[in-house]
């Protein structure tokens, strides 16, 4: 029976023409519920990379919304997704983050299942089960579907969802930038740790932050004033190398949710020094900047800087580069994972200093990320009362402010720090919350284009 | 079964005598450490710095969930390899004292309260010799306790081993690696130092 919150018209509560979203959406238990339902169950969400499991019987134990998900390559090579919950009484058949196996056994009742997903062993089969149980029917539960994309794997619950590339619709060339090797060779990376964590915020406001949330850049000034970068050690500051300075920064809303903030370098397209601290870093940078123009061409002048994926995978694309899945555990705690990326035949040297650099930007003890932390832990506490409550956020930065007359990138397209990327999200969070078809939720229906254009 | 160790964490050391010398050495040992744990709750970041040698590893893996007899092997992440919660020199330390002292640290700002209990400490290893040390390799268990503007709380409860030098400017800390006993981290942030 489908999940039903005590707000008659949730929509309602969304309102992306004038930019007022209500606190309810990140407070209410009983829309977390009908979210979990509605979005989670439905969206293609992010369960991992494919260097996490690159041999028969490989595991990792990953998260789809609040529940836990067993991610594994079988004997064959094939790569599937299942509750991890055993068919019986329930109980996690897995407990372990990650390894090799040929069987999960249920601790509780000892029924077995191979690594494809199929009940296998059912202790005393023969005297308690024959003919009753049909051991294909009670295999773990798969997703519906799943997706290998240049090393990340996703999933849905939903049968009829559209493919993933068609789901990612044109955030896909901005995604590329984080998941392609840094001199422009297409795949290639590999993830060399991944963060976990809780933190009391509602997850959206992680999923927000990422969608090109430029204007929040004034909390991190206390990083920015001591310098954690690349070349901090050379006397810059900042908390990351300016590689953009020269380029036009774009803030772009796709009709599927997604958003992102990307740049594009001007026609000349020239390295910007970086890395300066580490003489083999700054070459392999240069080095690698320079073949990616030559194999690109035009297209090497966009740039990836942030973005989220609808409804909760964000991505980093440069400095520090990796995906992040912000999992849900109530209206007001979320658990971040962040899993960081390098190219997988990038040299020793380039590998070790940049997962220092990502220790020390990200996450929990990241001096960049704490501050986010505060920031989302606060917002979501001092919106959980009954007053708070009766006012709404305000979504009105750059209203209007944006075009599609734009060939390459896709979507609607800003050139100034906005919150359209935002109003978009929830305009389809707000589709997916109704119950929308994929139509619908692709952006196709034509509902949701703006009475401006 | 092949003759894997039994424990989870790395095979039982041969004990050092416990004499007069030990006992000695030890107490000096807890003093610097409480010393130390002064500096941290009394916010003397700066000070607090001057106890670290300067070629200190600071290091606290990731605890992972692993099948028995895995543990040796695949618990923790390695130092030099991967993604931990800390793996850094006094540089990347430095800047964690400098971005609190800016004022506008957000995640610091207003300061936590902290306080770091230290116990359990035991010397596991002094060069050249416990008469004249020069370098001592102890274990102890820490309880840092943290509570933030008025209801974050969190308790940080693990295991450290510290290798403390001797130099002319007395009692450097020279390496430390911290075992927290969460596998998610079961806080926002790791906004202290340990």
């Amino acid at each position: 029976m489908a999940v039903k919150s005590r707000f008659d018209d949730v929509a309602k509560l969304v309102d992306t023409e004038q930019g007022f979203i209500s606190r309810e959406i990140f407070v209410d238990p009983d829309l977390y519920r009908e979210e979990l339902d509605k979005v989670f169950t439905r969206a293609w969400l992010f369960i991992g990379h494919e260097s996490l499991i690159p041999n028969p019987g490989d595991f990792y134990t990953t998260r789809m919304g609040e529940e836990s998900v067993i991610l594994c390559r079988d004997k064959a090579g094939i790569v599937h997704a299942f509750l991890n919950s055993c068919r019986h009484r329930g109980m996690k058949v897995c407990r372990y983050e990650q390894g090799n196996t040929s069987i999960f056994t249920c601790p509780y009742h000892s029924w077995t299942y191979t690594t494809d997903g199929k009940l296998q062993g059912v202790p005393q089969y023969r005297s308690l089960y024959d003919g009753n149980l049909d051991r294909d029917a009670n295999s773990l539960v798969s997703v519906a579907k799943l997706a290998i994309y240049k090393g990340t794997v996703w999933a849905t619950w939903d049968r009829n969802a559209p493919e993933f590339l068609t789901y990612l619709g044109d955030a896909k060339i901005h995604l590329d930038q984080a998941l392609d090797c840094r001199d422009g060779r297409e795949g290639g990376s590999e993830v060399i740790g991944v963060h976990k964590w809780v933190f009391p915020s509602n997850w959206k406001f992680a999923a927000e932050n990422f969608l090109g949330d430029t204007y929040h850049n004034p909390s991190h000034r206390s990083v920015d004033l001591i310098g954690i970068g690349p070349s901090a050690a050379s006397g810059k500051k900042g908390r990351r190398d300016n590689e953009l300075e020269h380029a036009q920064h774009v803030w772009i809303s796709f009709p599927e949710g997604h958003g992102v903030h990307s740049a594009i370098q001007p026609e000349n397209n020239e390295y910007v020094d970086s890395f300066l601290d580490q003489p083999v870093l700054e070459k392999y940078f240069r080095h690698c900047y320079e073949e990616r123009k030559r194999r690109l061409g035009e297209q090497a002048r966009l740039m990836p800087f942030v973005g989220t994926i609808f409804p909760n995978t964000s991505y980093h694309g440069r400095q520090p580069r990796g995906l992040c899945a912000w999992h849900p555990h109530s209206p007001t705690s979320t658990e971040g994972w962040r899993f960081f990326l390098v190219d997988a035949d990038a040299p020793k040297e380039v590998k070790d200093y940049l997962r220092r650099y990502y220790m020390r930007y990200s996450g929990p003890a990241g001096m960049t990320e704490q501050d986010d932390m505060e920031n989302w832990l606060y917002a979501t506490s001092a919106s959980v009362g009954t007053v708070a409550r009766r006012y709404p956020f305000n979504y009105q930065q750059s209203l209007g402010a944006w075009t599609r007359e734009h060939a390459t990138l896709g979507g609607t397209v800003s050139v100034q720090v906005t919150e359209e990327i935002a109003r978009g999200y929830y305009r389809r969070w707000k589709s997916y919350m109704g119950g929308g078809g994929w139509d619908e939720l692709l952006g196709k229906d034509g509902v949701t284009q703006r009475a401006a254009e | 079964m092949s003759a894997e160790p039994l424990a989870a964490e790395a095979p039982q050391k041969t004990l050092l005598p416990r004499n007069d010398a030990y006992y000695r050495l030890k107490a000096d040992m807890e003093d610097f450490l409480y010393a130390e744990a002064d500096l941290l709750d009394e916010r003397r970041f700066r000070d607090w710095l001057n106890l670290l040698a300067d070629d200190i590893t600071y290091f606290m893996p990731i605890r992972r969930n692993v099948k028995f007899g895995q543990h040796t092997e695949r618990e923790n992440t390695r130092q030099g390899a991967g993604i931990s919660w800390f793996d850094e020199d006094k540089w990347t330390l430095t800047k964690r004292v400098d971005q609190i002292l800016t004022g506008v640290h957000y995640a610091e700002e207003p300061l936590s309260r902290v306080t770091h209990m230290i116990s359990n400490v035991q010397i596991t290893r002094v060069t050249p010799d416990v008469n004249e040390p020069r370098e001592v390799e102890l274990r102890c268990r820490f309880l840092v306790y943290q509570n933030r503007i008025e209801y974050e709380t969190y308790t940080f409860v693990g295991k450290r081993t510290d290798l403390i030098r001797k130099t002319a400017d007395g009692w450097k800390i020279a390496r430390r690696e911290i075992l927290l006993d969460q596998n998610v981290l079961l806080a926002k942030n790791l906004s202290t130092f340990f």
